[in-house]
């Protein structure tokens, strides 16, 4: 996967997360909520390469979450098979609602998107009896692979997993990009009307996608609720969609480890805004968004992708 | 308004490669085909001169399943299209390059042929990169045979005109269609590199053996490539046979040419 | 459901579209003239009645007479729609007109998260209700049932004002029709000399007071706390995507759609309320989703 020095900034990265958790065990919760937020971010890349944002992608984040939650307090699953739960169920929605939504493009399918998520937002909320209401729904902390772990021992092998998916995950979409779909998927953003006179559907294509995008959303929203052990409607909201949005730019859409780059940068701000910034930290970060579209649109990763391209010879593109 | 009776007289030519019946529609007040009956035999290279408006691009439109005919049929190779969408048309084996060059802009010349080529090759493989997933060797020689080898690791959307139209008929031409319908090949490129432009591509199809359509404003190019000329005035087929035949009829010399 | 319900699920809901209409229409007009969607829109709601029970609080602290409370809810909303307005337009959107659509949302996502944190830090997190406005105008008796003047008279007077007045300025000065040359085609209200520059800033303004007037307008009656910026922007949004992306006209008709579903669903099935402005949305938008009241034909394959 991409060049050398690529797989060296991520081994790079990797360790250094992982260090970081061995010294500062308190920082493992952080790292979880980034790495499932960067799955999330995941998501929305892949439909970006197709030229669209949904502005909904939340929802199912938030269905698996409450798939996860659901599964857990009504017969007490391991953890593992709650995440593949949580992600499969997530994928059926998206397959689902894909048939429908891959018929549109631009403001409409943002729109779509957003128009459903809220319909699962209010839901949630308001049918308390069955989903918790607003407050949500709460499950006991699972096994995990078989064994009952104390908070600290679940925290870290459920941090273990993630790290594991978050890079296969990264590896999968990357690889994605480059396939025959993925190809298809990016021409989708340049030229529609071509794929299908080459006799290509780009409609089925945009479906694949959606598919990937939803299963993708749904990994990080198993992983969330697993994390919080706390299901809200609040994870459907519309602002949580712009914030997935709001991350692939910052991390760089490009590529999939801008997604997991956006994701960390965003929960450590969250965190010290808290501490410094009297929880002001929307306020950095939508500055430093502002000024990113105008010096730096391809995102951070994408300030720094360009030197790390091997020296190839001339006409050489991922 | 043609019956059955007539349309079962005139019946397609079972060896024809295209062919329409009655094709007929209208947009507003204005007529763009009107009733057109057509046979194209396979080997043909039918140049489609007219002014503009005259309806030669609906009539491209509606072959390729881009416009619902208000009433007709379409036939390709034997078989009704008539409706079909252009995915399903391509299918069949009809490849279109566009008056402006529909390529991919973000991909580079290589990579927009071989999105094409795994159109027709069973050997998707869900994984496997873009490169791996589809027959290169096959790839490469149709950019030898459109001169595109030295651009091939540029992006589409680089290319100077002329060499863009040249990527629009290599990713049709990569889906082995039998028959390419290309509408002005060589408008947009100056008038030195338009026939060495149009040599290349003829030189591409008769070496795949693929029967051919060209709209064409060009006289020099229609008289030196085509086998067949075919005239439209006001959404009809007003003069078709050899090139010297057409080109000499009056009412064309007045319609489409000019003085 | 009985008659008097009726007439109460019917006022609520006209007295709500009311402020909703408002809202939509701020958010129509600047798509309409950027063709950007201001996801800001909603700080400006919140901003709006925020500033207006700050207003509302200076007039009683500082001893001035009771009646300057309704006409304080309007200059509240002109000052700071109308700034912040042109604040963002000059700041922001006249820079982003020729970016990446996905860029231009981001960007006024981002706005929208800047101005949620300064209301944040100027207001706080404890709820501001100043609902002395309303009390002052008592209330009426309409078919046995008792109303607020306020919700009954004032809101739906605003909202037709707004519309007549829109629709005057649009069709009948010289600067409206301006602005609507920009909205049907930018290229060419350039190229025919408006000043279009002008044309935007003046439109971001409108649509902007328009959006702190529903806030200002709302607070006497609602609870301003964080979130409510959010929460009006995606139900605004609702009302402007099913009557159409720029629609006036439509806007009004589907605030009132809106606005009576949810009020009846209030009093018929309670679990829906929330919901029905979205499930309206969805279903305009999977069966036409140019929105209800459009005349152009939406980007569907």
């Amino acid at each position: 996967m991409g060049s050398p020095r690529l797989r060296l900034l991520v081994a790079l990265l990797l360790a250094a997360v992982l260090g970081l958790c061995i010294a500062l065990p308190w920082i493992k919760t952080p790292v979880l909520l980034a790495l499932s937020n960067g799955l999330a971010v995941l998501g929305v890349i892949v439909l970006i390469r197709a030229g669209q944002v949904s502005f909904g992608h939340a929802m199912f984040a938030c269905l698996a979450g409450y798939g996860v939650a659901f599964a857990g307090r009504a017969s007490h699953l391991d953890a593992l098979l709650l995440v593949a739960l949580g992600s499969v169920g997530a994928a059926a929605a998206g397959a689902l609602i894909g048939l429908f939504m891959v018929r549109y493009r631009g403001i409409f399918f943002g729109m779509l998107n957003l128009a459903f998520s809220m319909v699962l937002f209010s839901v949630l909320g308001k049918f308390g009896a069955i989903t918790g209401g607003t407050d949500g729904l709460r499950f006991d902390r699972p096994t995990f692979a078989g064994q009952a772990l104390e908070r600290e021992g679940f925290e870290t092998a459920l941090l273990g997993l993630a790290l594991l998916l978050a890079v296969l995950a990264g590896l999968a979409v990357q690889r994605y990009f480059g396939s025959v779909n993925g190809q298809a998927l990016a021409a989708i953003k340049s030229n529609e009307t071509r794929l299908e006179y080459l006799g290509i559907s780009a409609k089925r294509v945009f479906w694949g996608g959606y598919v990937l995008s939803a299963a993708l959303c749904g990994i990080g929203g198993s992983l969330f609720a697993l994390t919080q052990g706390l299901v809200t409607p609040e994870m459907g909201y519309w602002v949580r969609s712009g914030e997935v949005v709001f991350i692939a730019i910052l991390g760089g859409s490009g590529h999939a480890v801008g997604a997991f780059v956006g994701a960390f940068v965003f929960e450590f701000v969250k965190l010290y805004a808290a501490a410094l910034l009297t929880g002001a930290w929307q306020l950095v970060l939508g500055v430093v968004l502002i000024v990113m579209v105008f010096a730096a649109p391809t995102g951070l990763f994408g300030l720094v992708e360009k030197h790390l391209r091997a020296k190839v010879p001339q006409g050489s593109k991922p | 308004m043609k019956t059955a009776a007539h349309a079962a007289a005139h019946a397609a030519p079972p060896t024809a490669l295209l062919s329409t019946r009655g094709l007929s529609l209208s947009f507003g007040g204005v007529v763009a085909a009107d009733g057109i009956d057509f046979d194209l035999m396979p080997g043909e290279r039918l140049a489609v001169v007219g002014q503009n408006g005259a309806g030669k691009t609906t009539f491209i439109n509606i072959c390729t399943g881009y416009l619902l005919p208000a009433s007709g049929q379409v036939f390709f190779a034997g078989n009704e299209v008539t409706g079909q969408s252009p995915r399903q048309i391509t299918r069949l084996g009809v490849g279109r390059s566009f008056q402006m060059p529909q390529v991919f802009v973000d991909h580079t010349v290589r990579q927009c042929l071989m999105l094409a080529a795994s159109a027709v090759q069973q050997r998707r493989g869900f994984w496997l990169p873009l490169d791996r997933a589809v027959d290169v060797h096959e790839v490469d020689a149709t950019l030898e045979l459109l001169q595109l080898q030295d651009r091939a690791g540029d992006l589409a959307g680089a290319l100077p005109e002329g060499q863009r139209k040249l990527l629009d008929v290599a990713m049709a031409l990569v889906l082995r269609p039998q028959l390419m319908i290309m509408d002005e090949p060589t408008s947009g490129v100056s008038s030195d590199e338009k026939h060495p432009l149009m040599a290349v591509l003829m030189r591409a199809l008769d070496e795949r053996k693929v029967t051919s359509i060209f709209v064409e404003h060009d006289i020099d190019i229609v008289r030196r490539y085509a086998t067949r000329l075919a005239a439209w005035i006001a959404g009809k087929i007003a003069a078709d046979g050899a090139p010297d035949e057409v080109l000499r009829d009056p009412v064309v010399i007045k319609n489409v040419i000019g003085e | 459901m009985d008659a008097s319900l009726i007439v109460l699920a019917l006022m609520d809901g006209v007295s709500y579209a009311a402020l909703l209409f408002l809202v939509a229409l701020g958010l129509t007009l600047i798509f309409g003239v950027m063709r950007i969607l201001n996801i800001a829109h909603g700080s400006l709601y919140a901003w709006g009645g925020y500033f207006a029970a700050t207003l509302g609080l200076a007039i009683t602290q500082f001893g001035l007479p009771a009646w300057l409370g309704l006409p304080a809810l309007f200059v509240a909303a002109l000052v700071i729609g109308g700034l912040l307005g042109t604040l963002l337009e000059w700041a922001l959107l006249r820079r982003i007109l020729d970016k990446d659509p996905i860029l231009q949302l981001l960007v006024t996502f981002a706005a929208f998260m800047v101005l949620e944190d300064l209301q944040r830090l100027i207001w706080g997190t404890q709820p501001v209700f100043v609902s002395d406005v309303v009390n002052q105008l008592g209330t009426l008796q309409v078919v046995g049932v008792t109303y607020t003047r306020y919700q009954l008279l004032v809101l739906p007077a605003v909202a037709v004002a707004a519309f007549f007045g829109l629709n005057w300025f649009l069709n009948r000065t010289a600067l409206g029709r301006q602005v609507t040359a920009v909205t049907h085609h930018r290229e060419m209200a350039t190229a025919m000399g408006v000043n279009t520059h002008r044309v935007m800033g003046l439109t971001i303004a409108i649509g902007g007071a328009l959006g702190a007037l529903g806030g200002a307008l709302a607070s006497p009656t609602t609870s301003f706390t964080p979130g409510i910026g959010a929460d009006m922007m995606v139900l605004s949004f609702a009302v402007v995507a099913t009557a159409g992306l720029g629609q006036i006209g439509g806007a009004a008709l589907a605030a009132l759609m809106i606005g009576l579903a949810r009020s009846f669903a209030v009093y018929l099935m309670p679990e829906v309320e929330v919901l029905m402005p979205y499930l309206i949305m969805v279903g305009v938008l999977l069966l036409r989703p140019e929105g209800l009241f459009s005349t152009v034909a939406a980007r569907r394959i």
